[in-house]
């Protein structure tokens, strides 16, 4: 049978089932597939703090929303068009992610009586009696048995076999979106290198799904989703996380310095961890401390003997590194300290996405301690931005926050791929050796940026004390007079505010000026505000965009963009943090817009709501 | 030797003055803690220790004051943190000779984590802990190392925690060098801090120090003339465990049981004999840590309880670097940025 082709521009798929069901794998297979085909893609993983959370439950319940087209992507879509569920409690969890009309793809095994009661369902329900469901396109394939059936003969065990049920809907979705199968069956071979009877198996269940689409005649189309118009040049895929450990590691390399990593494991920060520590022949040196203060001090510590010293963390961790974070203020080394946020306060929500450590970031330590801040838009910004952050630090001999979360970090996207010699020069300068008859060393005298000389151990004549008591402007010697403490506060502060002249002026993203709303985002809004603002623009709205990635200090030209316009809106996924940052510098009427959910905004919320502002008085 | 430690000090043969810095020292007067920088100061001269390629660092406390007073680099951090920015400075580089300066709140109360993990990593560092019992910087709280029923401004009716034993919890966290000494025996701190910068890995040295202004005479019983010879057993490598004011006693193993004997009636041969390499015998050593005012109390050990030798974390880490290039090769930046996966848009 020849199947009718429809042609897409845009498909959002959720795939959604037990964290165990192998959900992750199935979804970076389809994305890989998808991005390799010159689709523009982007993806949101949502998965349960457990690992492995009770089988069929509700709290077990793992996502992967992928949405990839032949248009320009920035988000992971609204709710999607195909929601593809392992069992009850998935579709229980995520049938208010699904479009209405949308077609829904149920493994039947799934809904039997024991995953219904897992799920807390009734024992009696049934897709085909759910009243909820009318519209939808419902499509049951028993996986598991067609899995089975076709690995009978194959000699492995019913959980072997059913632990490669994942590759059937795969396979079947290959089918659906008319993709070739050869990118997955090279990445099973890979993975399973050794084990032949594994290598064998999954490439049987991924083709028996892919045959069944082609057969079963409840699928007469398939849908076609053309490359892309992107821009030409060789890409890969990158995930946010792993985007900012490839950003530490140039940065050191390109300041030719080692590269220290101290850090302490903590969800969703650990996986820049793991990258960088499969690097060690880039002269990578990670170290996992005892706890997150360690882990900092351990970085500190390198730092002061002239490498890059990096540590990371989530919202809990950093507050346990809050007091260390003030003495690196005080003794002005250079430092990255990056916070993938994740929902608080306290523990929170691990593995779900927040912007609500931008205060912390701002102003979470005792004493005056300012501290530069850069905040990453998506995932493959978290390169840049953690670059930006690591040359601020170096250049600037301060400490640098780089604000990454949980959504951008474990989000994916195409990237164009750069050249180390691309890059842009980071200059990591140390104080020189002194002779017995140069003048003596002065640990705080200060150079055009404000910054104070990055003198290490080991270098001849330069031996000197620093603490964190307050010091004496130049000397450094321990001081409790007054106006030196006032005078040093003022210049720590000024240091700060000085990288404002080497960093660039704040653009639109859309828009002009004088229109008559601006939105004014951070951090990895980005994408859903861009696309928002470009619907609403279509569609005839004086409405502009800009995003701050400079959150300490702004940079100069802020404050005379803002008063170009009306009305400005700031959608941040917290209590509104930033929006107090503007209104304290800038003493404009801000609206916040705020949303907590864990979740990243939807592009139909945002348009709503600025809709609202647009059309208020 | 001396030729070439001339050159590590810019051409100049230093006096143990010349490792002083022109701060004025702010202990109180009578601190035990100017012996301790005196012995530092004296050993840094024996060894013609190079002042730039040395490192003093200390979190928070009186002792904690030490590297401001020393001409090297220094770092006075945060309250119990010295070990780990020690451990940062080590790993990146182990060229340079670090040493720790803490107390008994800054490493065994807020610092405590940090202490036992410096000590089963074994760093090459040196550590002086400066125990008095008391925490001084905050004006005579009791501390971890304060014995129970201690009366202090923050227990006016007594303490209620069993204080530590801190070379036997070093000694638990396989430390791999640990000794005890005392403020106002010079001669043999020098001893110990001597050996203690000779061995490669952690060397944890605890020494007994004096604060006459909140815990005075806290240690009195083994510092004091009158009392010390019966208090004080001073282990030296390959010697029988001998003390008593005039010699006369010394302790025996009766099964895995120290007893403590009469040489009138026990020949030397038939002692103890101290072996710093033996580690059961020396965690044995850690527990004589009986209040000398009971009867039938066993003697305070000082000395070098035990020596092991062991890899460092720092040269682990870098044979671990040198060994990944040497099997994948120099990392190239060009390789890492593409990735293993790429397509084009043609």
């Amino acid at each position: 049978m020849t199947a009718v082709k429809e042609i897409k521009d845009v498909v959002t798929i959720l795939f959604a089932g037990d964290s165990g069901d192998g959900i992750q794998l199935t979804g970076g297979q389809f994305t890989d597939t998808a991005a390799l085909l010159g689709n523009d893609i982007s993806t949101f993983p949502n998965f349960p703090a457990e690992i492995r959370a009770p089988i069929g439950t509700v709290a077990g319940v793992s996502g992967f929303q992928l949405n990839f087209g032949s248009i320009e992507i920035f988000t992971p879509g609204d709710q999607c068009d195909v929601l593809v569920v392992m069992n009850a409690a998935a579709l229980k969890v995520n049938l208010k992610n699904l479009k209405k009309g949308g077609v829904i793809i149920a493994n039947s095994t799934g809904f039997d009586k024991r995953n219904l009661r897992l799920a807390k369902m009734d024992e009696e329900y049934t897709l085909q009696n759910d009243t909820r469901l009318e519209g939808y396109k419902v499509h049951e394939v028993d996986v598991t048995k067609l899995t089975r059936e076709t690995l009978e003969n194959s000699g492995l065990g019913t959980k072997a076999v059913d632990r490669s049920k994942n590759m059937f809907v795969l396979g079947f979705l290959y089918w659906m979106y008319d993709r070739p199968l050869d990118i997955t069956i090279k990445f099973i071979e890979g993975k399973f290198k050794g084990k032949q009877d594994l290598i064998d198996t999954n490439i049987m269940v991924l083709k028996a799904g892919f045959h069944y689409g082609e057969t079963c005649e409840a699928f007469p189309t398939q849908i076609v989703v053309k490359a892309a118009d992107i821009e030409k040049g060789v890409y890969r895929n990158v995930i946010g996380n792993e985007a900012a450990a490839l950003a530490l590691i140039s940065a050191a390399r390109k300041a030719n310095l080692q590269l220290f990593y101290g850090t302490y494991p903590i969800t969703p920060a650990s996986d820049i961890l793991h990258t960088l520590s499969r690097h060690k022949n880039y002269g990578v040196k990670t170290y996992q401390a005892e706890d997150e203060i360690a882990a900092i001090c351990s970085a500190m510590g390198a730092s002061y003997g002239g490498a890059l010293g990096v540590t990371a963390s989530s919202g809990p961790g950093i507050a346990l590194k809050g007091e260390a974070i003030g003495l690196a203020v005080s003794l002005e080394l250079p430092l990255v300290i990056v916070n993938v946020q994740r929902g608080g306060p306290s523990t929170g929500l691990p593995t779900k996405t927040e912007q609500s450590d931008l205060l912390q970031a701002m102003y979470g330590r005792n004493g005056e301690a300012p501290v530069p801040i850069i905040a990453a838009q998506s995932p493959t910004d978290c390169f840049d931005a953690a670059y930006e952050a690591c040359r601020i630090a170096v250049e600037h001999v301060t400490p640098v926050f780089f604000l990454s979360d949980g959504y951008i970090a474990n989000g994916s996207e195409p990237w164009k791929v750069l050249k180390g010699e691309d890059l842009p020069k980071i200059t990591a300068k140390f104080a020189a050796p002194r002779k017995e008859e140069d003048e003596a060393f002065m640990p705080f005298s200060r150079d055009e940026k404000l910054s104070r000389p990055w003198a290490i151990p080991g270098t001849k004549g330069l031996a000197h004390r620093i603490g964190g008591i307050e010091k004496e402007n130049l000397t450094g010697n321990i001081s409790y007079d007054p106006d030196n403490h006032e005078l040093m506060t003022k210049l720590r502060q000024a240091k700060v505010d000085k990288i404002a002249d080497y960093i660039p002026e704040q653009k639109l993203d859309n828009g002009k000026e004088g229109d008559k709303v601006l939105v004014l985002s951070w951090g990895s809004t980005y994408g859903v505000v861009k696309t928002a603002v470009k619907e609403l623009r279509e569609e005839g709205q004086s409405i502009a965009h800009a995003h701050v990635r400079y959150m300490n200090p702004l940079p100069k030209n802020l404050g005379a963009l803002l008063s170009k316009f009306d009305k400005v809106l700031m959608p941040e996924m917290n209590n509104g943090q930033f929006v107090r940052i503007i209104r304290d510098k800038f003493l404009i009427p801000a609206i916040p817009y705020n949303k907590v959910q864990g979740l990243p905004f939807f592009t139909q919320e945002l348009k709503e709501k600025m809709t609202e502002v647009l059309n208020a008085k | 030797m001396a030729e070439e430690t001339i050159i590590k000090n810019s051409g100049v043969k230093l006096a143990a003055k010349d490792y002083a810095t022109d701060q004025d020292v702010r202990w109180c007067p009578g601190c035990g803690d100017y012996s301790i920088l005196k012995q530092v100061q004296s050993v840094f001269a024996e060894l013609q220790l190079d002042r730039d390629e040395t490192v003093f660092i200390s979190g928070i406390g009186c002792s904690s004051r030490f590297p401001y007073y020393m001409n090297t680099y220094g770092m006075h951090s945060i309250h119990g943190r010295a070990p780990a920015f020690a451990s940062g400075l080590r790993s990146i580089n182990p060229d340079l000779n670090v040493w720790v300066i803490t107390g008994d709140g800054d490493s065994l109360s807020i610092g405590g984590n940090h202490f036992i993990h410096m000590l089963r990593r074994n760093f090459n560092l040196n550590v002086l802990l400066f125990n008095n019992q008391i925490y001084g910087l905050t004006k005579g709280q009791y501390s971890p190392t304060s014995e129970k029923g201690k009366i202090t401004k923050s227990t006016p009716i007594g303490s209620l925690d069993h204080p530590f034993n801190p070379l036997a919890l070093s000694l638990g966290a396989d430390a791999t060098f640990i000794a005890r000494s005392m403020d106002r025996d010079p001669k043999h701190m020098r001893a110990i801090l001597l050996r203690a910068e000779q061995h490669k890995g952690t060397s944890l040295v605890e020494i007994y120090q004096n604060c006459n202004i909140f815990n005075d005479g806290a240690f009195f019983t083994f510092t004091e003339k009158e009392t010390k010879g019966d208090t004080v057993l001073f282990v030296e490598q390959g010697k029988p465990l001998i003390f008593g004011a005039n010699s006369d006693k010394g302790i025996k193993l009766d099964g895995f049981k120290p007893v403590i004997v009469d040489l009138k009636d026990t020949s030397a041969n038939d002692l103890w004999i101290h072996d710093e390499n033996d580690r059961v015998k020396a965690s044995i050593l850690t527990r004589f840590f009986d209040d000398p005012s009971k009867d039938g109390a066993l003697p305070r050990p000082f000395g070098i309880f035990y020596v092991e030798k062991r890899d460092n974390y720092e040269d682990a880490l870098i044979a671990q670097l040198n060994k990944s290039i040497e099997v994948k090769g120099t990392g190239d930046l060009d390789a890492l940025l593409r990735g293993s996966n790429t397509w084009e848009i043609k």
